[in-house]
């Protein structure tokens, strides 16, 4: 560890090529908790908007024509829309109706910080495309499926919930996969309005020491990184739940 | 294609909407969207109504602005096609690469497509404005490289590779028997290429390219983020100007469905071209 250090400490001295991370202490804490608030933004908002994907695809199902119509102006809005003013939408404009709260020090403060508000506008934003992809998986489950559930006494959300969204899940993953990662991709949004994700904690690190170019590509290379690692993951997942001779 | 007794055949996933029977714009989606505008520019009259005497009203504001917010928004448009275009052009030729007899070209040009389809396009935005030289010395002349170029090529790399993976998987949908045929017909691979395979799978590339389109489209917008002036900036900067919290909703929403009335028309036109074009076996 203390060798690396001394490494590029060494090529920072003499060749000028400055890679603070991984000699400065204080950049590197800032960095990996950059790197770890990306991680946390991405694996929160994933799960909320797989939640968002499960309950509107049941909704789309609905009897109501109202209720399908409603999710289908949700969908359409957020996935026709740029998801930078989604964000600026939710943290500039809503978030300034919201009455103010007083916080532990007696300030009057907004009810939903940087941090939320971006997980729910990105949560929103990929909960959208997540119930079109389950749709489509639920579509290829035959009818008949679903009345041999019912006439077992499935209620409604029973044949949903144990045997529409199992059987069609296996079919909607690699779309999922897509998705997923977009939305790690998303997670750089966040910068914009100041949520310290890895891309706001690399801007910090470069405006201080003054190594734009190094901190560039160690930002490039980390994201790039990151998002091969999910990808692979995702991909061993894939192949591991695939239906033998099926596929689109 | 086969059926389990469990699963009917797969079908492909649309990237438009349910139903695009019924035309190119979904009247729902446009009416509620129209909707929330208005009852957030009543919302917001009333409020100015209890506050100061004599103000003027959302919906004057927002008639006021719109002209200059509205030129931003051609500017994004701008930027949109001109980023297209270069991504387009070399996608294409990367694409070729990628599908090319030489193994080393081949596995190159899917590192570089790998690469810049896993970079999130804000990075690699950050990456050119801030990397790319000023201008450019060339032995004839100097050419300066204003920020906007940059910014059209930081967008350009990204819709690259993806134009590269819609090509790649364009020319692979051929059955090799094409190829074959056009080899017996003594064409040379660049005549199979240009003459038998591209004209076929045209077809199929068109509606992800559309696609994508859109996706540039919206994220163009990000420009904002790295200090150029377009539709985001401008109305921030309306929204600051006339100090009015009950604009700023009001203002969003009229930015987002300006997109909106952009990208949803192309996303129904694509599902309508998805569905034309979808290979019947």
């Amino acid at each position: 560890m203390e060798r690396i250090a001394d490494f590029f400490r060494w090529l920072n001295d003499a060749r000028g090529i400055n890679f603070s991370i991984f000699y400065d202490a204080l950049d590197r804490a800032r960095f990996l908790e950059g790197l770890w608030t990306t991680i946390e933004l991405s694996l929160i908002c994933t799960g909320l908007s797989l939640v968002i994907g499960v309950v509107g695809a049941w909704l789309q199902g609905s009897g109501l024509g109202v209720v399908r119509k409603a999710v289908q102006a949700y969908i359409q809005f957020f996935r026709n829309t740029p998801p930078l003013v989604q964000l600026f939408f939710f943290y500039f404009a809503v978030g300034n109706e919201l009455p103010h709260v007083l916080d532990a020090h007696g300030m009057l403060v907004p009810p939903i910080g940087n941090i939320g508000w971006a997980i729910l506008s990105l949560s929103l934003f990929a909960g959208a495309f997540n119930i079109e992809i389950f749709r489509s998986g639920i579509e290829a489950v035959p009818r008949a499926m679903v009345e041999a559930a019912e006439s077992l006494g499935y209620s409604r959300l029973g044949v949903y919930w144990h045997v529409l969204l199992p059987l069609s899940f296996r079919i909607s993953l690699p779309a999922l996969n897509n998705n997923l990662v977009n939305l790690v991709k998303t997670t750089t949004l966040a910068y914009a309005i100041a949520v310290p994700e890895l891309l706001y904690a690399a801007a910090q690190i470069w405006s201080e020491v003054l190594n734009v170019r190094e901190m560039m590509n160690v930002l490039l290379v980390t994201y790039v990184a990151l998002v091969a690692v999910l990808v692979a993951i995702m991909g061993r997942w894939e192949r591991a739940l695939r239906i033998p001779g099926y596929s689109p | 294609m086969s059926e389990l007794p469990v699963l009917l055949a797969p079908r492909p996933l649309l990237s438009g909407g349910r139903d695009p029977a019924s035309g190119l714009f979904n009247g729902t989606v446009l009416a509620s969207v129209l909707v929330a505008l208005g009852i957030s520019i009543t919302i917001g009259a009333a409020r100015a109504q209890a506050g100061v005497v004599g103000a003027p009203g959302v919906a004057t504001l927002l008639v006021k602005w719109a002209p200059l917010i509205l030129e931003g928004f051609l500017f994004n448009l701008l930027v949109s096609v001109l980023s297209m275009l270069a991504g387009t052009i070399l996608g294409v030729w990367l694409g070729l690469t990628r599908v090319s007899q030489t193994a080393m070209l081949r596995r190159a040009a899917s590192v570089v497509i790998q690469f810049f389809r896993n970079a999130p396009w804000l990075v690699l935005l950050f990456y050119c404005m801030f990397l790319l030289p000023f201008s450019i010395a060339l032995p004839f002349a100097t050419v300066p490289l204003p920020d906007v170029a940059k910014a059209v090529i930081g967008l350009s790399l990204p819709v690259m590779a993806n134009v590269a993976e819609i090509v790649r998987g364009g020319v692979q949908s051929i059955p090799l028997e094409q190829w074959e045929s056009g080899e017996a017909l003594a064409f040379s691979r660049r005549q199979i290429l240009w003459m038998v395979i591209l004209p076929q799978c045209l077809r199929r590339m068109i509606p992800p390219w559309m696609n994508l389109y859109a996706i540039l489209t919206m994220s163009t917008t990000l420009i904002s983020v790295v200090g150029i002036q377009d539709s985001m900036t401008l109305a921030r900067a309306a929204l600051v100007a006339e100090g009015r919290t009950d604009l700023f909703i009001p203002m969003y929403l009229m930015l987002l469905s300006w997109f909106f009335v952009y990208c949803y028309p192309i996303a129904r036109w694509t599902a309508v071209l998805e569905r034309r074009f979808r290979v019947r076996i």
